[in-house]
């Protein structure tokens, strides 16, 4: 889907919804302990990943983007206890919308990260450019 | 804040920004052309100057940057530079110093997430971060002037819990000139430290703790005693909270706090039937043990009127559980407090019953600090302590009705297996979670996954709650000893004081928002709302959904439940989103630099 170009061809764009309190931290962290991660993995933080409309995963998979990930709170998120579910609908409902649309619902993922899950997080990016690539094989 | 906002400015015009992208010293400049950067968003629509500075959190910079906001009347700025957690604030409060509304100010993450994350590629990290910054210029252009929400506080505190932490709490709140309601469920206060004498450390007498502390209490004008009494109700925000005490007589009272202190306490964990002998006469807890040797008032210790020779005792009865079939829900935690309070009643059971033998039954001996000192001291006037390991519990079996039987496979001598017959069995049961459901839906507090309630951050925020204006003290949030109940009280006391005493409180205005044209009230963002911030009004003969800015959150749960789209985030409207998803899926060429050799 993306028109690979320049330095960027060898890896797929991302684009990763953080949360300002829990997974954003976490994605810092990766940064800071010098963890490599793809070029192409972008990060846009919103407060928290029950807010995150699913038009918006569309939007992004048809503006140029490979895939979704959505780092949610998980367990951790401060404002809602059953935060995990509600963001897992959430992905539910964005997949319908890709279905729809023609595009592989394996192109939006979800994962709790934690403020501390840097390895996680730098481990998910590896695979999920991984499960992209073998998507347009 | 200053209160000088370019007010004159006309409305309509094209918005103009400010960029200013960091170096960081090195930092970001050693993995990332923040130089090709400036230069590549300066033609970007809207991006009145773009810049880039060595250090932008410097007083320097931050002069330079207010200057210029002064001086070329900016609507909004772009910084980007290290996360947000770091200087966010800083630069936010720069802004509104220099005359700018604070919340046109975006903040772009150039260090965490581009530079050190990518110190392989220089220039594909240059192309990520001009992608980065176009994002944050596209949110930019589409911020409106918020100004903070603010709420006056009542000079009063309700403290609910009459234990150890609510006792201290609320002293610590009359002393600094705070009206206090203090709040006791049961007819007595003091909780569990009221019902023990000798205290570890030090011996201190927890009964007559209590009563020197209630003496003061009742010397003060400034608080006031409600027992056997319990909140029934709670309305209003951070500030002035309008809450309802029921008595135990069934009468009820209203009272007006500016903050509430909840520190109700724990309770301990109740033996299962059977569990370690537990409805054998002669197996009993930890604190029933403690509460009976203290009453004994000759020389003697004895238990159903017949001499107990030796006692033994279980530690981490229903702490530090594993999951299994006969245990599906386990307390995983430890308690904290039982094994210091065991080789302390250990010790001062030798001292006063030095005939008395102690055999103590542990997992792994958490006595820290200088409760070290009391472990000490138990093994010296002769207890044996025996290791036994989590997959090899102790067996109880009973010897009559006087006697019982724990058989033991004792690690620290190689897995000896050990039969001790002992007068008395003593469970060392560890805190659980007070039952306080309809205290926790009145307040709305979190639990954590062990049941107690949630603080917002475990390390730098530990007696705040999300519930803006209640804060939780004592071992109503972990197991805690008494000093450690105490701390974190006093803890609340300042975080409370901090925002009554100062007489408003101003709180984000990044919340929800609803736009009424497009709502069509159907009750879904109420029903997504955990903290009932949504309200249905009529305007113009149509019902519609409102936010209530004092209790939202701005997590924003409502907004993709929103069959109309007519529910966004201040910050995150769907204009914004999809201008830096946009913005984020180019990979673009740095600009060339020009007359270079």
């Amino acid at each position: 889907m993306s028109s690979t170009s320049g330095t960027i061809a060898d890896t797929k764009r991302i684009l990763v919804f953080s949360t300002d309190a829990i997974s954003d931290p976490g994605i810092d962290l990766a940064g800071s302990a010098h963890m490599h991660y793809p070029t192409g993995v972008r990060v846009l933080p919103v407060p928290c990943s029950s807010g995150i409309k699913p038009d918006w995963i569309l939007y992004a998979l048809q503006s140029g983007f490979d895939g979704v990930f959505i780092a949610a709170c998980g367990g951790d998120c401060p404002h809602l206890s059953d935060c995990s579910a509600r963001t897992g609908a959430i992905v539910r409902r964005a997949q319908e919308l890709l279905k729809e649309a023609g595009i592989s619902p394996k192109r939006v993922k979800m994962s709790g990260i934690c403020s501390v899950c840097a390895e996680a997080f730098v481990a998910h990016m590896e695979n999920f450019q991984k499960e992209l690539a073998s998507l347009e094989a | 804040m200053s209160n000088e906002t370019h007010a004159d400015k006309p409305v309509s015009r094209a918005p103009k920004i400010g960029v200013f992208v960091c170096h960081c010293g090195g930092n970001i400049a050693d993995y990332v052309d923040v130089e090709a950067v400036a230069r590549a968003v300066a033609d970007e629509p809207g991006v009145y100057l773009s810049r880039d500075q060595v250090f932008s959190c410097s007083d320097a910079a931050q002069q330079d940057m207010i200057d210029v906001i002064t001086a070329d009347q900016l609507d909004g700025i772009v910084i980007a530079s290290c996360s947000p957690k770091l200087h966010m604030h800083t630069f936010r409060n720069m802004a509104g110093r220099g005359g700018m509304n604070p919340y046109q100010y975006v903040h772009v993450n150039l260090r965490e997430q581009c530079a050190w994350a990518h110190r392989n590629d220089r220039e594909a990290a240059t192309r990520k971060a001009i992608a980065l910054v176009r994002a944050g210029i596209a949110k930019c252009r589409l911020t409106r002037p918020l100004e903070p929400i603010t709420l006056k506080t009542t000079p009063a505190a309700m403290v609910i819990g009459a234990g150890i932490t609510g006792l201290r709490s609320a002293l610590a709140l009359s002393d600094l000139g705070i009206q206090v309601h203090l709040v006791e469920k049961s007819e007595h206060v003091g909780g569990y430290v009221g019902q023990w004498h000798a205290l570890f450390p030090d011996d201190v007498d927890g009964n007559r703790l209590v009563s020197e502390l209630m003496e003061q209490i009742r010397r003060r004008d400034n608080i006031t005693v409600y027992t056997g009494a319990e909140v029934v109700d709670k309305s209003g925000v951070v500030g002035g909270f309008t809450l309802t005490i029921r008595r135990s007589n069934g009468e009820t009272e209203t009272v007006q706090a500016g903050a509430v202190i909840v520190a109700t306490g724990t309770e301990l964990y109740q033996p299962a039937a059977g569990e370690f002998g537990w409805g054998h006469p002669r197996v009993t807890t930890l604190d029933a043990f403690k509460r009976h040797a203290e009453s004994a008032s000759d020389g003697t210790l004895t238990w159903d009127g017949t001499p107990v020779r030796t006692v033994a005792y279980i530690y981490c009865v229903g702490n530090r559980q594993k999951k299994s079939a006969s245990c599906p829900n386990p307390n995983t935690y430890c308690g904290r407090y039982c094994c210091s309070a065991t080789v302390h009643t250990s010790a001062w059971i030798s001292r006063r019953f030095p005939q008395v033998r102690q055999y103590h039954l542990f997992r792994d001996m958490r006595a820290y600090g200088r409760n070290e000192l009391l472990y000490e001291e138990a093994r010296n006037a002769g207890a044996v302590f025996i290791r036994y390991g989590e997959d090899d519990p102790p067996v109880v079996s009973s010897e009559g009705n006087d006697r019982v039987s724990v058989t033991v496979k004792d690690q620290l001598t190689g897995g000896e297996t050990l039969e001790i017959p002992a007068d008395l069995l003593v469970l060392v049961t560890g805190p659980v979670p007070a039952r306080n459901e309809s205290l926790q839906q009145i307040l709305k507090l979190p639990l954590s996954k062990e049941g107690f309630f949630k603080e917002i951050h475990l390390k730098l925020r530990p007696v705040e709650t999300v519930i803006d204006g209640v804060f939780i003290a004592g071992s109503c949030q972990s197991p805690k000893n008494l000093e450690e109940s105490a701390s974190s009280g006093l803890a609340a006391v300042s975080k409370a004081a901090a925002l009554l005493l100062k007489g408003s409180v101003n709180k984000e205005p990044l919340i929800a928002r609803v736009n009424p044209e497009a709502c069509a009230w159907c009750g879904q963002c109420d029903a997504a709302c955990p903290y009932g911030a949504i309200e249905c009004v009529n305007e113009n003969g149509r019902e519609v959904a409102r936010v209530i800015e004092s209790l939202c959150k701005g997590e924003g749960a409502c907004v993709p439940v929103c069959p109309k789209d007519a529910v966004f985030v201040e910050g995150c409207t769907d204009d914004q989103i999809r201008g830096m998803i946009r913005s984020l899926a180019e990979d673009p060429e740095p600009a060339r630099q020009e007359a270079q050799a």
